[in-house]
């Protein structure tokens, strides 16, 4: 956030003030389940553990969180996650280069953020029904390329040697560590797939800030109409947005695969839902025109806290976890909704 | 003054020439390749009834539930602008409430079916007004409204059933899933006619078209017309939810069991596809039902001439993929508009000689 | 004084420029000639094609023939940003600006191709230009926070930012009140002076007169001729604009004497507030036909849409024909015979994808219910009856309104009411951004309705179309009723006094 000179601070702007909304409960929340709950919660342990279990999730709400913010929606990423924690599992099992892989993850990615702009941009045909059939692809090809290879479609897990090396690599931060039962210091450990996802948030977070395509996106999500007039190159802007997307879902197949280190048809299922409502809690309109992706990170880290505040108050069954997740969707919806209708009021009376 | 008056003769696409031509080829594509596919025979089914069997038949049969939920989905879209994406989360949710009804008490008899059905409609429709509130009066745009719906409600579903898959078994059960004994028709179908008769007549009998047009092309100007707009777009909800009750409750009786996890499981993305393919705008405004319900056919065609080619379920989805994308591409209006430039081109190379366009009546 | 025309000094040479869309020629062999430091007014009824040429020139519309030339040179215009590349610079009317981003960013936005996008250095420099333009906005406010008079001068700053050289502004004192106009028109002087070259567009032909250099009148599509402003007097070009003799206009003149209504009153209301407008008393006569005048902002609109229930309404009573109603929304007020046309056509009256029967039953069928919709057969008389009654220029009835031109949508959204038989008819501003000789059909309209014994409450933006037809005025200024004027009063001097009142 700018921090001004001026004697007069000027109002916050939506998307300023729902961002700061999120961050507020986040930490609220948090610090209520230190206090109530203790046990894993004051242990900072327990932060990276969120970190590491979502790291995949993170990034790719932030590419979610960039075709918001243009008025757009994908909702591939989940299956194309999917599609390239399979490919790169098969590859490396079958003798394949560590690096290379990396390369085809990007690649796969890369390839659906293409035709998904392209067909939304170009042909003007609607995002959701797009990025639907970019789902359904990339779930269909996930059986179809374990079959083709295996010749079976079970899930398969990674054999390669130099992955397996780079799965075991952690980060260790002694300092923030805990003391165990048998007075061991127990570092805290983070995976290497939380730094990658730190990266993506800090570099989304500088291309929607300070590179101009990024303001473009903001531009065209408030009034495309405008947008046109003011001399953008909406479908440029709109094709690199998807792009970007396609390019994040990649990334976030990879980690999603150095996490679990194995692949199967039904993973990363409903990602995309979750990487929405994560959007939706940072403070992502729909509509577009408003979103940070800060927010869409501190939104990921609610909705999976929420999960884990619900495991540990002893509500074991199963539907709870969403009821909760669902009610608290519907908190944040209502209070954007509260907040925005306010504002517009303010506005007429000012 | 140059006389090159080339009037572009725009190529008038009917909202339904789309979804009409991909069940065209679907006909086509099928009878090259198996000649007696669409064979419909008259046999005796296991329990003994004279049935109508074959490839069209269980075709038409299985889209009955998509094809109900398609007819409400367009009203939704048309009044809202939006999509409701937790239709597959709510009919587990009325199919649960339809199972608990039937298994109260000790056997079902036609009363108790009926208030089976009756109370899961109620539960559908409270759902969906609970949905047409936020999107009405808090201004949530649907899918984000309906978000909330589709990550909990199959829990509920589940907590309804206190954490069972319950099964129900009786005649008349069976009979609303798959024969009414005497009627070779299956039953699903007869229910799809039964909707489609419905929203025909309300659509006679009242404005409900007019005003859910309107509603939809723009808000604003509707309310100035004394229109309830708020009315209007929760009623669209409303709707839905009877839509929804009713493939629940079909959903069910089919397999005379209620599983919250797999009942109509990814529904909700067929019903919106259908609406699309059906020549629908998803931005809301006029619409058309029986786009969607054809809409709805190419779908359940498409998957089952996959079948019918032995590609695994699996797989099935990948081909859907890019059938969906073919259609959307030719219905998309940038592919109209080269289209006709093409076929212009075409007629002024085939003709020679400047064309004057004839002028439009 | 000879003014002598220099080729050297064309700033913009359209030749030629032709422009079909389906069905319709909106542009035939049109020419168009801008110099260096003159402010051209470029006018024309509905369907003229002022705005088709205008999207030609800034590339939104690509022309089918015809050549432009930018200080002598050829140029092709097929995108916004080739128009900015050569120099020309619009303003719509329709705010194109990104309510979502800061003022700052507006400014700056789409015309860098650099990719780092330097906010502090952008606000730094819109701070300076508001200032220099005593725009009251600051650079980091978002614009959606301001106002919309304040967003249409974002604009125009970012425009003269451009360092244009051609600048158009399409109707941009629609939404302005006449201060807001002034210092618009300071600017447009100031550029005059440095060079620049200014299409102005409007339908205000006082406006036309205080600023523009030259005046080009386009008909039909066609170009009809170029003439300096001081050389054309006005009733002559009304008289180019609708082609033909001006006796019909003569025929309503100011001097004609509205006696002071007598009759029933028909409605009454005391006290009546809404979220927009203050407690106010009001009154009208069975037939009678009064107006409300005032600058931008005093709180005509907002009056009569309480008094249509459009806005949320508060506190106050009202009584129609003696007896007390409760109004709180649009269809209460039209059970008790009470019609409006809005004063944002496209916003609150078309239904652009309907056709114009659907548009023009609409009405009728919410009064009717819900239950008992109209046929088919009913709703296609109806239609016809209206189409040929107000002469409505329509391919068929079934045609999706929004192709329609403003002045035919008007016609239909009036044919709308109309059918719905009201006891009083609200029309705000029915006669903006509309040809001449349909303003003409709408003022005769409304003093037949009068003569029916409909009662008629006219707002219009220009005062001798209200002097013509009402024989009472209510004069708003700040959201209060300052005044009424009726007999002798009803006069534009009297009207000004009262609307000025007594600041200095």
């Amino acid at each position: 956030m700018m921090r001004s000179n001026d004697k007069r601070r000027e109002p916050l702007t939506d998307t300023q003030l729902l961002m700061a909304i999120t961050i507020g409960i986040f930490l609220v929340m948090y610090l209520l389940a230190m206090v109530f709950l203790q046990g894993g919660f004051l242990h900072t342990q327990q932060l990276f553990d969120l970190l590491n279990d979502n790291a995949s999730l993170i990034i790719v709400s932030c590419g979610l969180t960039i075709v918001m913010i243009g008025g757009g929606i994908d909702i591939s990423v989940g299956a194309v996650t999917s599609l390239v924690v399979m490919s790169c599992v098969l590859y490396l099992n079958n003798g394949g280069n560590l690096f290379v892989s990396m390369i085809m993850a990007l690649g796969i990615g890369l390839a659906f953020g293409l035709v998904h702009g392209f067909l939304v941009s170009y042909l003007e045909i609607q995002p959701f029904i797009v990025t639907l059939a970019g789902m359904f692809f990339a779930r269909g090809m996930t059986t179809i390329v374990d079959n083709k290879i295996t010749g079976t479609v079970e899930p398969q897990k990674v054999a390669h040697e130099g992955f397996l090396k780079l799965q075991e690599a952690k980060i260790e931060i002694p300092w923030l560590g805990y003391t165990a039962k048998n007075g061991n210091m127990i570092p805290a450990r983070m995976e290497i797939g939380v730094v990658v996802a730190l990266l993506c948030v800090i570099v989304v977070f500088i291309l929607l800030k300070y590179i101009r395509v990024g303001r473009e996106f903001y531009a065209m999500g408030g009034n495309q109409t405008s947008s046109l007039m003011l001399g953008i190159n909406v479908k440029r802007a709109r094709f690199i947005s998807y792009v970007i997307s396609g390019l994040l879902s990649g990334i976030s197949g990879y980690v999603f695969m150095m996490h679990t280190g194995a692949a199967n048809a039904t993973n990363a299922a409903g990602m995309e839902m979750n990487a929405i409502a994560s959007s939706i809690i940072g403070g992502t309109l729909l509509t577009g025109g408003v979103g940070n992706v800060l927010g869409t990170f501190f939104g990921t880290l609610t909705l999976t806290t929420i999960k884990k505040i619900v495991v540990s108050s002893g509500l074991n069954d199963p539907w709870w976890q969403s009821i909760t997740t669902g009610g608290m969707l519907c908190f944040f919806i209502l209070l954007q909704s509260v907040v925005l209708k306010k504002r517009e009021k303010d506005k007429k009376a000012g | 003054m140059k006389d090159k008056n080339i009037k572009s003769k725009k190529i008038n696409f009917g909202q339904l020439t789309i979804p009409l031509i991909a069940i065209a080829l679907l006909v086509i594509f099928n009878l090259i390749r198996d000649p007696g596919f669409f064979f419909v025979g008259l046999s005796h089914n296991n329990d003994g009834n004279l049935v109508l069997q074959g490839n069209l038949i269980s075709i038409i049969n299985g889209a009955s539930e998509l094809a109900i939920l398609a007819m409400g989905m367009t009203l939704v879209t048309a009044a809202c602008g939006g999509q409701d994406i937790s239709v597959g989360a709510a009919a587990a949710i009325a199919g649960s409430v339809f199972v608990k009804t039937l298994k109260s008490g000790s056997g079902i008899n036609g009363g108790k079916f009926i208030a089976a059905l009756f109370l899961a409609c109620i539960v559908a429709m409270i759902f969906g007004s609970l949905n047409g509130t936020l999107v009405a009066i808090f201004k949530i745009q649907p899918m984000i409204a309906t978000l909330i719906l589709y990550t909990c409600g199959r829990s509920i579903a589940y907590w309804i059933n206190g954490g069972a898959t319950p099964t129900v078994s009786s005649p008349i059960v069976s009979a609303m899933g798959s024969f009414i004994p005497g009627i070779p028709i299956p039953t699903p179908v007869l229910i799809v006619i039964l909707m489609a008769i419905i929203f025909k007549l309300i659509f006679r009998f009242t404005s409900l078209e007019l005003f859910t047009q309107s509603v939809g092309i723009n808000g604003s100007a509707a309310r100035l017309n004394g229109i309830n707009t708020t009315f209007i777009k929760l009623l669209s909800f409303i709707i839905l939810g009877v839509c929804v009750a009713v493939a629940g409750s079909i959903g069910v009786s089919r397999l005379g069991l209620i599983n919250h996890e797999t009942l109509l499981l990814d529904v909700e993305m067929d019903a919106i596809l259908a609406v699309a393919i059906g020549g629908n705008n998803l931005g809301g405004g006029k619409f058309k039902i029986s786009g969607s319900i054809i809409g709805a056919y190419v779908i359940q065609m498409l998957t089952i001439t996959l079948y019918a080619m032995k590609v695994p379920s699996t797989d099935v989805k990948a081909y859907k993929a890019i059938v969906i994308i073919i259609l959307v591409v030719i219905g998309s209006p940038v592919f109209k508009e080269k289209f006709a430039k093409f076929m212009n081109n075409m007629r002024k190379n085939v003709k020679g000689i400047n064309v004057k366009g004839a002028e439009k009546a | 004084m000879e003014v002598m025309d220099m080729q050297e000094d064309h700033l913009l040479e359209l030749r030629g420029i032709e422009k079909r869309f389906p069905g319709v020629l909106a542009l035939n062999n049109v020419d168009f000639t801008l110099r260096k430091g003159e402010i051209h007014a470029l006018m024309g009824e509905n369907g003229a094609g002022k705005s088709t040429l205008i999207k030609i020139l800034t590339g939104v519309y690509s022309m089918d023939a015809g050549s432009i030339k930018v200080e002598g040179q050829s140029v092709h215009i097929t995108s916004p940003q080739d128009a900015q590349n050569n120099g020309i610079s619009t303003v719509y009317q329709e705010i194109t600006l990104c309510p979502n981003l800061t003022v700052a960013e507006n400014m700056f936005i789409g015309r860098d191709s650099k990719n780092l996008v330097n906010q502090k250095a952008y606000e730094k420099r819109a701070d300076e230009i508001l200032q220099s333009l005593q725009i009251p906005a600051r650079a980091k406010q978002q614009l959606g926070n301001c106002s919309l008079a304040v967003q249409q001068m974002v604009a125009i700053a970012r425009a003269v930012d451009l360092q244009c050289k051609v600048l158009i502004l399409d109707e941009p004192t629609s939404s302005l009140d006449d201060k807001e106009v002034n210092m618009l028109f300071t600017l447009m002087r100031d550029l005059k002076s440095r060079g620049v070259g200014i299409i102005f567009v409007t339908h205000f032909l006082e406006q036309v007169y205080e600023v523009s250099d030259r005046i080009t009148v386009l008909r039909n599509g066609e170009l009809v001729g170029e003439y300096l402003t001081e050389d054309l007097p006005q009733v002559q070009l009304v008289a180019k604009m609708i082609g033909k003799e001006l006796d019909e206009l003569n025929n309503l003149s100011d001097t004609e004497e509205h006696k002071e209504h007598d009759g029933q009153v028909f409605y009454e209301a005391q006290g009546l507030t809404s979220s927009e407008a203050l407690p106010f008393d009001f009154q009208i006569k069975k037939g009678e036909v009064n107006g409300f005048t005032g600058l931008l902002g005093s709180g005509r609109s907002e009056s009569v849409r309480a008094i249509f229930g459009a806005d949320k309404v508060g506190g106050g009573t009202v009584k129609i024909k003696g007896e007390n109603v409760k109004i709180t929304k649009p269809i209460d007020a039209m059970k008790h015979g009470i019609g409006y046309l809005a004063e944002d056509r496209k916003r609150d009256g078309i239904i652009a994808d309907l056709s114009v029967r659907e548009n023009i039953i609409i009405a009728l069928q919410v009064m009717n219910g819900f239950f008992k919709p109209i046929s088919r057969s009913e709703s296609e008389a109806f239609a016809d009856e209206y189409i040929k009654a107000l002469n409505i220029k329509t391919a068929s009835r079934e045609t999706p309104v929004g192709s329609l031109s403003g002045g035919n949508q008007q016609k239909v959204i009036l044919a709308r009411w109309l059918l719905t038989h009201p006891d009083y008819l609200i029309l705000d501003e029915p006669t903006r951004g509309i040809d001449v000789g349909t303003k003409l059909e709408i003022q005769k309209l409304v003093l037949k309705l009068a003569e029916e014994d409909v009662s008629v409450t006219f707002i219009s933006s220009e005062i001798e179309e209200m002097l013509r037809t009402c024989s009472r005025l209510i004069v708003m200024r700040d959201r209060h009723i300052v005044g009424e004027l009726k007999g002798a009063d009803l006069n534009q001097a009297q009207v000004m006094k009262t609307i000025a009142g007594g600041e200095s």
